[in-house]
C-alpha cells in the first residue's frame, strides 16, 4: 500500500480537482435550460455529470487501493479486454450520430474507446519495459507499432477519427525510450504534406516537391549526389500526396472533408459548415478580459455553440470567465503536464516512466486538438477536453489514466 | 534532448494558445458586437409624442397611429412578392431595391421597408403577415394636425437621417424626429423616452426570455404636452389675409414677449407632410424656388425696415440730447445735405417738430436728427458706434436668442463696417455718407420679428422680453430666465412718450388715418422700402415693399405687430390694412370693417410677382 496518503502527488490531485470542479461549473452553465427545477433532477446534464464526478471519487479510492504491481502484471490482460470490447462494438454496439462507439446498458452508454487509451498506455509500457526489448531494433519497433495500431484501427473503423488521432501521441513515449528522431521527423513531414495537399491540392504539392528536390540537388552538385536517391524521395512524397488526395476525395465522407476545409479557410460561410468554429470564436471573443460572469454568457444561454457542454466546453470558459478564466485553465493544463513530466522522469522503472509519458501524451493530444479546435487554430475534430467536458466514460477514463500513474508514482521506491 | 522535447512542445502550445486567446478576447473587439448581434435582440417601445396646444388651450397637434412595415433581412424567407407588392401598392423592383438597402444597412437590424401605412392597408396586411417571415409591423405615432395653418411654426417630423443616428445614440434608423419649428426646438420635450427591451435569443432566433432578467429594460415615457404662445385663431386669420401675397406677419404680446402669431406667406397645410405622401409633397414645396413656401419670411427675410425705423432715430436723438421734442426742422420736399441728389420727401406741412414729424414721416426731419446724433461725437466713427450700441439694446443686428428653429441677425452697421467699405483711413467718410440709415434704408436690415420686437419695446416704453414660442409644459408656465427677465434698452423711458404720441398721431392725423379701428387707441408707423432684384445680371428696381408696425391699445399694449408685404407698394396700402385687421381681430375678436377685410382678401399681388419673371419690360409702383 505504499506510504499511505502522503505518498501520493497532491499537486497533481489538486489540479485534477480544480479542473473537474471548474468543468462542472461550466457544464452547469452550458446545459442550463429555462425550465430547470432542481439540482437533484437526474435527467439534467449537470446533475448527471455531478454523479459521474462523485462516482469517480469512489473510483479513485479503488484505483489507489489496488496494489501497484497489479497494473504492470495485468496490463496485457487489460489491453486484451480493451481490444475485445472495441471489436465487440461491431456486434453489440449501438450507433449514435453515425458512430458505432457505444454500449447501451439501460439508460447508460459506455464508450470503450475512452478506456482503450489507458489500456494501450499500459500495454506499451509493459512491452518497452521488457528486458529483451530494444526500441532501436526494427523488429521490436514493428511490434510496439502493432500494439498501438490495433486499437487505433478499431477506433478508426467506428469511425472515430478524433480518438484515433490520440494514438499518435505514443510517439513521445517511444522517442523518450530511444526511437530514432527520424520517425518523428517523418511523421512531421507526412503531416505537413498531408495538410498542404488538402489546402493547396496535389498539383501544387507535386510542383513544390519537385522544385525543392531540384534545388537541393543543384546545391549539392559538386558533391556528385546520387540522382536516384533524390528521385526516390520525390516519388515517395508525391505518391503520399496523391494517396492523401485519393483518400480525402474517395474514402473520407463529406462531413470529414468539410471539417478540414473550415480550418484551412476554404469555407467562409458562417451559416453553413463553419458555424461551430465561428460561434465558438464569437463566444470566446465576446468574453473580453473578465468574462460575462457565470451563467451570464449570452452565447452560452442561447446555445449558439453546438456541443458546448461536451467538445466545446472551453468556449463557455472563454465567454463567462474571460481571458483570465481561460488563461487559468490553460495554466492548469500546462502545469499538470509539466508536473507529470517531472514525475515521469523521477521514476526508477521503465514501465512507470513509459506509462507516465503515455499519460502525458494522451492528455497533451486532447489538449492540443480540443482547445486548438475551439479557438479556431485546428481542424474540427470531435475529441473531448480532459476532465472538463461532459461525459461519464471520458471522465472515468481520464481519472483511471491519471490515477494509475499517481499510484505507480507513490510506489516508485519499491523497485 | 529526449527529455526536453516534450517540455518544449507543451510550453510552445501553451504560449500559442495564450496568444490566440489574447487576440480573440482582448485585441479584437468585433466579437463582442457579433455576440450582441446574434444573441440579444433589442426591441423598442415607442411613446406617444407630446401634444401641442395654442395659448388658449386649443389643440393644434395630436397623434394618429401609423404602421411601418419593417424587415430584418437575415430572417427573411422566400415569399409571394407579387401578392405583397399588390397589397402595399409598390413596384417589385422598388421593393427589391429597399430590401437590398436594408441588407447593406444591417442584415440583423430592422429597417423600414414601407413607412406609414394607412389604416386600411394595415388592416389588410395584418391578416397576411404570418406569410411574410422576417417582416413585421412597427406601430409608431404620427402627427395628426387639428389645424390647417401654422406649418412654419409647428414644423414637422420625419425619419431621422443617418448623420443624426451616428451622432446621437438615442436614435436608431427609422425613428421619427422633429425637423423644423417647434417640433425640432422642443424635440426632447415632445419625443418622450422610448422604452427598450433586451431579449435573449437562442441559435434558432427564438425568444428565450429577457436578457439578465430584464434589469436593463425600460418602459417608454410619454412625451410632454406643450402649449405654445401662438393664438391659433389670430394665426389662421393672418394666413388668410396673406393669401396671394408674399411676406410675413409677426405679432408679439409686449407684456410677456410671447409670440401671438408668426405668419409667413405663401404657406402650406401641415398635413401635407404626414404619411406616405410626405415625400412627394415635400419635394414639391422644396423645389418651388419662386414662392419658396418653406422659407419662413417672418424669421428669415432681412428687409430694409423703412420708415418705422424713424421711431428709433427719434429715440436715439432724444437720449443723446441732440434734439428736443419742440425742435422744428424744415423740409423742402426733401433734405439737401450737399450730395448730388437730395434725400427726397413727400408733401406735408413744414417745418415740423417731433410728434407731427413722426406722424407725417418727414424724411428731412429724421435726416437732420440722425446727422446731429452722429455729429455730436468728434468723429463719425464714434458717432456710428454710439448709434449702433443703442440699436443693439433693442435686439437688432444680432440673433435674438429666441426659441425658434431658425432666424437671421439682420444688420446694424458699425464704424468698422463703414471704415472697410470706404477704405478708411485712405479715404475719410462723414455722417452724410450714412444718412439713409436715418429713415431705415441705407445699410440697415431687419427681419419682421425684429421689427415686431422693436414695436413691442416702444409699446413697453423701453424694455422687452426676448420673444418666445413656448408657453407651458404639461400645464406649467415656463420659467426660463432667458424669457422671464426684462431686457432694458439704453433709451430712458421718458423719451418714449413723444415717440408713442407721434405713432398714435400716425393714425389720428398722419399716414394711416384711414386705418383707425373704432374704439381702439392704436399707434403705428407706415413704411415703404425700395428694393431691387437682378434680371439677367442687371440691377432692376421692383415695386416698393409695404411695411407697417403697430401696437394697441396705446396705454395698455396687448399686441405689437409688424407686417411686411413684398412689393405691396406703400405702407398703408397692404401692410397697414393687414396690421389694422389683425389688431382688431385680436382685441375685439371680430371684424367691424368688412369692406377693408374684403379688399385685402380680394387683392392679389401675384401679377406683381410675375413681373420680373415675364422677361418683358415692366412698370413698377403702379
Amino acid at each position: 500500500m505504499g506510504k499511505g496518503v502522503t505518498g501520493f502527488d497532491w499537486i497533481t490531485i489538486l489540479i485534477y480537482l480544480l479542473l473537474v470542479g471548474f468543468g462542472w461549473a461550466n457544464i452547469y452553465s452550458a446545459s442550463l435550460t429555462e425550465s430547470h427545477t432542481s439540482f437533484l433532477e437526474f435527467n439534467q446534464i449537470y446533475s448527471k455529470q455531478g454523479l459521474w464526478i462523485i462516482l469517480s471519487f469512489l473510483l479513485i479510492i479503488i484505483l489507489l487501493s489496488i496494489e501497484a504491481k497489479f497494473y504492470q502484471r495485468f496490463s496485457s490482460v487489460i489491453y486484451a479486454i480493451s481490444l475485445l470490447s472495441l471489436a465487440g462494438l461491431f456486434i453489440f454496439g449501438s450507433t449514435i450520430a453515425g458512430q458505432t462507439a457505444w454500449y447501451q446498458i439501460g439508460s447508460i452508454s459506455i464508450q470503450p474507446a475512452e478506456f482503450a487509451k489507458a489500456a494501450t498506455a499500459l500495454a506499451v509500457a509493459k512491452y518497452l519495459s521488457g528486458i529483451q526489448t530494444n526500441i532501436k531494433d526494427f523488429k521490436h519497433q514493428l511490434r510496439v507499432f502493432l500494439i498501438i495500431a490495433l486499437p487505433l484501427i478499431l477506433v478508426l473503423l467506428q469511425p472515430d477519427a478524433g480518438s484515433a488521432v490520440v494514438y499518435f501521441s505514443f510517439a513521445f513515449a517511444l522517442y523518450r525510450e530511444g526511437l530514432h528522431f527520424a520517425y518523428l521527423l517523418l511523421g512531421f513531414f507526412a503531416a505537413t504534406l498531408f495538410v498542404a495537399t488538402l489546402a493547396f491540392g496535389p498539383l501544387w504539392v507535386i510542383g513544390g516537391v519537385l522544385l525543392i528536390a531540384i534545388l537541393v540537388y543543384l546545391k549539392n552538385l559538386k558533391r556528385r549526389p546520387n540522382i536516384l536517391k533524390y528521385l526516390f524521395f520525390a516519388a515517395v512524397a508525391i505518391g503520399f500526396s496523391l494517396s492523401v488526395n485519393y483518400v480525402f476525395e474517395n474514402v473520407f465522407k463529406q462531413h470529414h472533408r468539410d471539417r478540414f476545409n473550415i480550418v484551412l479557410g476554404k469555407e467562409v460561410d458562417a451559416r453553413g459548415i463553419g458555424y461551430n468554429t465561428n460561434q465558438s470564436e464569437i463566444a470566446i471573443g465576446s468574453g473580453g478580459l473578465f468574462g460575462k460572469g457565470w451563467t451570464e454568457g449570452t452565447q452560452t444561454k442561447g446555445h449558439f455553440v453546438p456541443e458546448q457542454h461536451t467538445d466545446y466546453i472551453f468556449s463557455t470558459v472563454g465567454e463567462e470567465w474571460g481571458f483570465l478564466g481561460s488563461t487559468f485553465i490553460l495554466a492548469l493544463f500546462v502545469l499538470l503536464m509539466l508536473r507529470l513530466l517531472y514525475l515521469a522522469e523521477r521514476q526508477r522503472s521503465t514501465f512507470n516512466r513509459v506509462y507516465g509519458y503515455g499519460v502525458i501524451g494522451i492528455i497533451f493530444m486532447h489538449f492540443l486538438v480540443n482547445i486548438g479546435m475551439v479557438i479556431g487554430v485546428f481542424p474540427t475534430v470531435g475529441i473531448p477536453l480532459p476532465f472538463l467536458s461532459y461525459g461519464g466514460s471520458g471522465l472515468w477514463a481520464f481519472t483511471i489514466l491519471l490515477f494509475i500513474f499517481i499510484k505507480l508514482d507513490s510506489d516508485r521506491m519499491s523497485f | 534532448m529526449r527529455k526536453l522535447l516534450l517540455y518544449i512542445i507543451i510550453l510552445t502550445t501553451g504560449i500559442i494558445f495564450l496568444a490566440r486567446l489574447f487576440y480573440l478576447q482582448i485585441m479584437d473587439d468585433s466579437f463582442t458586437v457579433r455576440s450582441q448581434d446574434n444573441a440579444i435582440e433589442v426591441v423598442y417601445d415607442y411613446p406617444q409624442r407630446g401634444y401641442i396646444s395654442d395659448r388658449n388651450g386649443k389643440l393644434m397637434v395630436s397623434n394618429q397611429p401609423s404602421y411601418d412595415v419593417m424587415a430584418i433581412p437575415r430572417n427573411l424567407k422566400p415569399f409571394d412578392t407579387t401578392e405583397f407588392c399588390e397589397i402595399l401598392s409598390i413596384e417589385p423592383e422598388e421593393l427589391g431595391r429597399r430590401l437590398d438597402k436594408a441588407k447593406i444597412y444591417s442584415p440583423i437590424l430592422p429597417s423600414v421597408i414601407i413607412p406609414q401605412l394607412t389604416k386600411s392597408e394595415y388592416a389588410y396586411l395584418q391578416e397576411k403577415m404570418r406569410k411574410y417571415e422576417g417582416f413585421y409591423i412597427q406601430k409608431r405615432s404620427l402627427r395628426d394636425y387639428q389645424v390647417d395653418h401654422s406649418a412654419n411654426v409647428l414644423g414637422y417630423i420625419t425619419q431621422v437621417n443617418q448623420k443624426k443616428v451616428n451622432e446621437d445614440p438615442y436614435y436608431i434608423s427609422g425613428d421619427l424626429i422633429g425637423r423644423s419649428g417647434v417640433e425640432s426646438v422642443y424635440e426632447e420635450l415632445l419625443r418622450g423616452e422610448k422604452g427598450v427591451k433586451y431579449i435573449q435569443k437562442d441559435r434558432f432566433n427564438r425568444n428565450i426570455g429577457p436578457y439578465k432578467d430584464g434589469i436593463y429594460d425600460t418602459l417608454p415615457t410619454k412625451g410632454k404636452d406643450i402649449s405654445i404662445t401662438i393664438d391659433a385663431e389670430l394665426q389662421a386669420y393672418g394666413e388668410k389675409l396673406m393669401k396671394n401675397k408674399r411676406g410675413g406677419i409677426v405679432a408679439i404680446e409686449p407684456g410677456s414677449g410671447e409670440i401671438l402669431s408668426l405668419v409667413t406667406a405663401p404657406n402650406y397645410d401641415p398635413a401635407l407632410l404626414v404619411g406616405r405622401k410626405r415625400s412627394p409633397n415635400y419635394t414639391r414645396l422644396y423645389y418651388d424656388s419662386i414662392a419658396q413656401p418653406l422659407y419662413d419670411r417672418g424669421l428669415l427675410a432681412e428687409y430694409p425696415p423703412g420708415s418705422p425705423f424713424k421711431a428709433l432715430t427719434a429715440l436715439i436723438g432724444l437720449q443723446e440730447g441732440v434734439v428736443d421734442t419742440d425742435d422744428r426742422f424744415s423740409c423742402n420736399n426733401g433734405y439737401n445735405y450737399g450730395a448730388r441728389r437730395p434725400l427726397g420727401c413727400h408733401a406735408h406741412p413744414s417745418p415740423l417738430d417731433m410728434v407731427p414729424g413722426i406722424a407725417h414721416s418727414c424724411n428731412a426731419y429724421f435726416a437732420q436728427v440722425y446727422r446731429k446724433t452722429i455729429e455730436k461725437h468728434p468723429t463719425p466713427q464714434e458717432g456710428i458706434d454710439t448709434w449702433n450700441k443703442h440699436l443693439k439694446s433693442f435686439g437688432l443686428g444680432q440673433f435674438m436668442g429666441n426659441d425658434l428653429s431658425t432666424g437671421r441677425p439682420g444688420k446694424i452697421p458699425d464704424a468698422e463696417y463703414y471704415n472697410r467699405i470706404y477704405n478708411y483711413p485712405t479715404y475719410k467718410w462723414y455722417s452724410t455718407a450714412t444718412i439713409s440709415n436715418a429713415i431705415g434704408q441705407g445699410e440697415v436690415l431687419m427681419t419682421p420679428i425684429q421689427l415686431a420686437n422693436m414695436t413691442a419695446t416702444i409699446a413697453n416704453r423701453g424694455w422687452y422680453y426676448t420673444p418666445h414660442i413656448l408657453k407651458k409644459v404639461e400645464g406649467d408656465p415656463i420659467k426660463e430666465e432667458k424669457f422671464t427677465v426684462k431686457n432694458k434698452t439704453t433709451v430712458d423711458t421718458k423719451h418714449f412718450d413723444p415717440v408713442v404720441e407721434g405713432m398714435h398721431q400716425v393714425y389720428k392725423s398722419g399716414t394711416a388715418r384711414s386705418l383707425q379701428i373704432p374704439g381702439i387707441e392704436i399707434a403705428g408707423k407706415t413704411g415703404t422700402a425700395e428694393n431691387f432684384t437682378k434680371i439677367d445680371g442687371k440691377r432692376t428696381q421692383l415695386t416698393d415693399h409695404s411695411i407697417f408696425v403697430a401696437f394697441a391699445p396705446v396705454d395698455n399694449p396687448k399686441i405689437a405687430i409688424a407686417v411686411f408685404v413684398e412689393n405691396g407698394y406703400w405702407g398703408s396700402r397692404y401692410a397697414g390694412r393687414i396690421a389694422s385687421l389683425m389688431v382688431e381681430k385680436y382685441i375685439k375678436r371680430e371684424i367691424t370693417r368688412t369692406d377693408m377685410e374684403d379688399w385685402i382678401l380680394n387683392h392679389s399681388l401675384e401679377d406683381e410677382y410675375a413681373k420680373p419673371l415675364s422677361g418683358e419690360p415692366f412698370i413698377i409702383n403702379r
